[in-house]
């Protein structure tokens, strides 16, 4: 229960961190750098004071944008000695009830007013606002508030709060995956410390990050990409610590069938050869520099794609996640052959049809059981006192999941002695029944 | 095997969840010289189940044959022996990621009901987490108990049989999230308060009645909680099917007389339907499990 220096340190806002700035349902992932200017929800100021603090402080936005700890919050003021109507029969809007102009907001904002103070202001320069009813008012003040108010929360980035900020940011770069369809991949999978997970992804590496936080640090995953090289700037915004980096690794998918062929060659292909044909020494030497460097990357690469292959070759991986804009239906053939029997998979797509390819090829094939071709509905509700009703806007839709578990496609090898504390030895390998 | 990690052949004391066809499965407990009857006949352990691959067919004795899966949490939920009403994985799914577990969560749950929640819970905060999980049914607690060492479990989880509303979690200032799924879930949520790290954690309560949800709301706001939200979340399935739709026969087309004479005779036969492959809904489906509400537990 002693509350030691270390595990607040935890929870405290440090320099170089990554977080997640939030006001009302808006969020940001940004890093704290010192002098840097940020901004966010048309607001600029620096992350410079927030070191030091607790997640989860609000901060108000000072003038010269530095953040000031919100006092104590006070719950609203009390409605009920104010002055209240019963309903708007007599409501006119005809837009002239408010006083206060634009430029008179503007001046109280330069004046340096908090946003709860402005509020007030234009309350009190509300000719309609004590014949509205008590619920109304409460609503004007709500909606005020959200408009006028300069307070930014400081949050530690989690799956949760990054999932919720790229569907509301920027729904595109994560294939309009939404966060309660995540949530079901990451259980749905199976994700927990300790497995060797296969992610294939195309949605800015929030799955990859999730899938990670999901796994402490234990385990491995490895993240199949196409293309030149790995997308995942989502990853960086969780703020992993630096042991984390070490359970991922990448491969390119255009070597995967020369892997499940078992030719496969790491070695390194010496491109730099044909470079060394400049006729001035100064930059034959610049150039046998820039060679040695190459060489030097090329040999990094040659020891990861080993290290992955190296992971993958046994076909034992414990769980699959693909979701990505690729058509699912090759990319699940194609990776599902590096799955252990009895081990879950799960397919996001943004359309149903290509998974109902999916799902009537892999019947067909075998190899799998459970398949499931899902969607979930999610409805947000308003819970007040006598006003309690679902949100008036719902999330149309989040994309489709195709799960099932892998079996073993032909009858298996029993384990060799009948001493069952002895483990068995890794292989035998299940070998496919397709050519 | 355990819940919480992988192993891929069977050993004696094993469970394991046995897949009949069409997405039944039964939950089986691996013992030398036992049986298991199954509609596709007898499944022998010592021959048919220990020193065999997870993953592997099983032809029982009538000729039928099922596969033998490794547990899960998931699995587990669909075949446990139901002691209350459960939660299914939809809405486990969603509590787990908006409750922020990860490996070394620590959790606390009340009630415990039949463990559908716990198991899953378990899974994600191994290896190095803990859940304090709270049950005032004292059978249901003792099984409870059972279960979770039979499914090698039991060290990352304590059971305590009390009423949580009276005596609270059991623990201080040590959880990172609480979970609510009883009937007067705002009685329990000072305990909640008492029982989370002074630094914050999350809570969530599950309640099927909006009347429910109010109150645990009001509760929620008095404690000091932020971040209130309400919301329910459903499945649907979709099954995939061949459909044939036939196609209407209009007579023959005098519109394009491509050949006038050609037309009087036999036409080329026309196609009499068109085959698609489609999905369509269950005919039911669960519309309503409860509503989550969940809520953020500030520093200080």
């Amino acid at each position: 229960m002693a509350d030691n220096g270390e595990e607040d340190h935890e929870h405290r806002i440090k320099e170089g961190d990554h977080v997640v700035l939030k006001r009302g349902g808006i969020f940001k992932a940004v890093q704290i750098q010192p002098k840097k200017k940020l901004i966010f929800e048309k607001q600029w100021f620096f992350l410079d004071k927030a070191v030091g603090h607790l997640y989860g402080t609000a901060f108000e936005i000072a003038s010269g944008g530095e953040l000031q700890p919100q006092a104590a919050k006070n719950t609203e003021n009390p409605p009920d000695t104010k002055e209240a109507g019963t309903d708007n029969r007599n409501i006119v809007d005809d837009g002239k009830s408010q006083k206060l102009t634009q430029d008179d907001i503007e001046t109280l904002k330069e004046q340096g007013l908090k946003g709860q103070e402005i509020v007030q202001q234009l309350i009190e320069n509300s000719s309609t606002f004590r014949d509205k009813t008590g619920y109304a008012q409460d609503k004007y003040i709500k909606k005020k508030k959200k408009k006028y108010e300069n307070t930014v929360e400081i949050l530690k980035p989690s799956c949760r709060i990054l999932a919720m900020m790229y569907h509301g940011r920027e729904p595109g770069k994560i294939c309009h995956l939404r966060y309660d369809t995540l949530a079901q991949v990451l259980t749905l999978a199976n994700i927990h410390a300790g497995s060797k997970v296969l992610v294939f992804e195309t949605c800015a590496g929030l799955v990859l990050g999730s899938v990670m936080e999901r796994m402490g640090g234990y385990g491995s995953v490895i993240n199949m990409y196409a293309g030149v090289g790995p997308v995942r700037m989502g990853v960086e915004s969780f703020g992993f610590p630096a042991h984390f980096h070490e359970t991922l690794t990448d491969f390119p998918i255009c070597n995967v069938n020369a892997l499940l062929k078992g030719n496969l060659d790491t070695a390194a292909k010496d491109a730099t050869a044909g470079m060394l044909c400049n006729f001035i020494i100064l930059s034959f030497l610049v150039r046998w520099f820039q060679a040695q460097e190459k060489k030097m990357k090329l040999e990094e690469k040659r020891k990861k794609l080993a290290a992955a292959a190296a992971l993958l070759e046994d076909r034992d991986a414990d769980g699959l996640v693909i979701a990505s804009r690729f058509h699912p239906c090759p990319v699940v053939l194609g990776l599902l052959k590096f799955l252990s029997p009895s081990r879950p998979f799960v397919v996001y797509s943004q359309y149903k049809e290509p998974l109902i390819e999916c799902f009537t090829k892999l019947k067909e094939q075998g190899g799998t059981v459970n398949l499931r071709l899902t969607d979930t509905w999610t409805r947000h509700y308003q819970v007040l006192p006598n006003r309690t009703h679902p949100v008036l806007q719902m999330s149309g839709g989040g994309g489709y999941l195709l799960s099932g578990t892998t079996i073993a496609t032909h009858t298996s090898k029993p384990a060799a002695p009948q001493q069952t504390d002895e483990p068995a030895p890794k292989r035998p390998k299940l070998e496919n029944t397709e050519g | 095997m355990s819940f919480v990690k992988y192993s891929d052949f069977i050993q004696e004391g094993d469970v394991v969840i046995i897949h009949l066809n069409h997405n039944s499965t039964i939950p089986v407990k691996v013992q030398k010289g036992a049986q298991t009857q199954t509609r596709y006949g007898v499944i022998r352990h010592s021959t048919d189940l220990i020193g065999q691959r997870f993953g592997s067919k099983v032809t029982c004795s009538k000729g039928g044959w099922v596969h033998v899966l490794h547990p899960t949490p998931e699995l587990w939920t669909v075949s446990l022996p139901h002691r209350t009403q459960i939660l299914y994985t939809t809405d486990i799914a969603t509590i787990t990621m908006m409750l922020e577990l990860k490996p070394g969560s620590v959790v606390c749950e009340s009630g415990t009901g039949s463990g559908s929640l716990s198991h899953a819970i378990l899974r994600t905060i191994a290896p190095t987490g803990h859940l304090h999980t709270v049950e005032f049914h004292q059978q249901r607690a003792e099984k409870a108990k059972e279960e979770f060492r039979e499914h090698r479990v039991d060290h990352l989880v304590t059971v305590r049989n009390q009423d949580v509303c009276k005596d609270g979690f059991g623990v201080r200032g040590v959880a990172d999230a609480v979970f609510l799924d009883i009937p007067s879930p705002w009685e329990a949520v000072g305990h909640a308060k008492a029982a989370m790290k002074k630094q914050g954690g999350r809570i969530c309560s599950f309640s099927p009645c909006i009347e429910q949800v109010q109150r645990t709301c009001d509760a929620l706001s008095d404690h000091g909680f932020d971040e209130l939200s309400t919301l329910e979340i459903l499945l649907r399935v979709h099954e995939v099917r061949t459909v044939s739709m036939p196609l209407p026969d209009f007579g023959p087309d005098f519109l394009n007389p491509s050949e006038p004479d050609a037309v009087k005779e036999e036409s080329a036969p026309v196609h009499a339907a068109v085959t698609i492959k489609t999905t369509t809904p269950p005919r039911e489906i669960p519309g309503h499990t409860g509503y989550l509400t969940f809520a953020t537990k500030p520093r200080g």
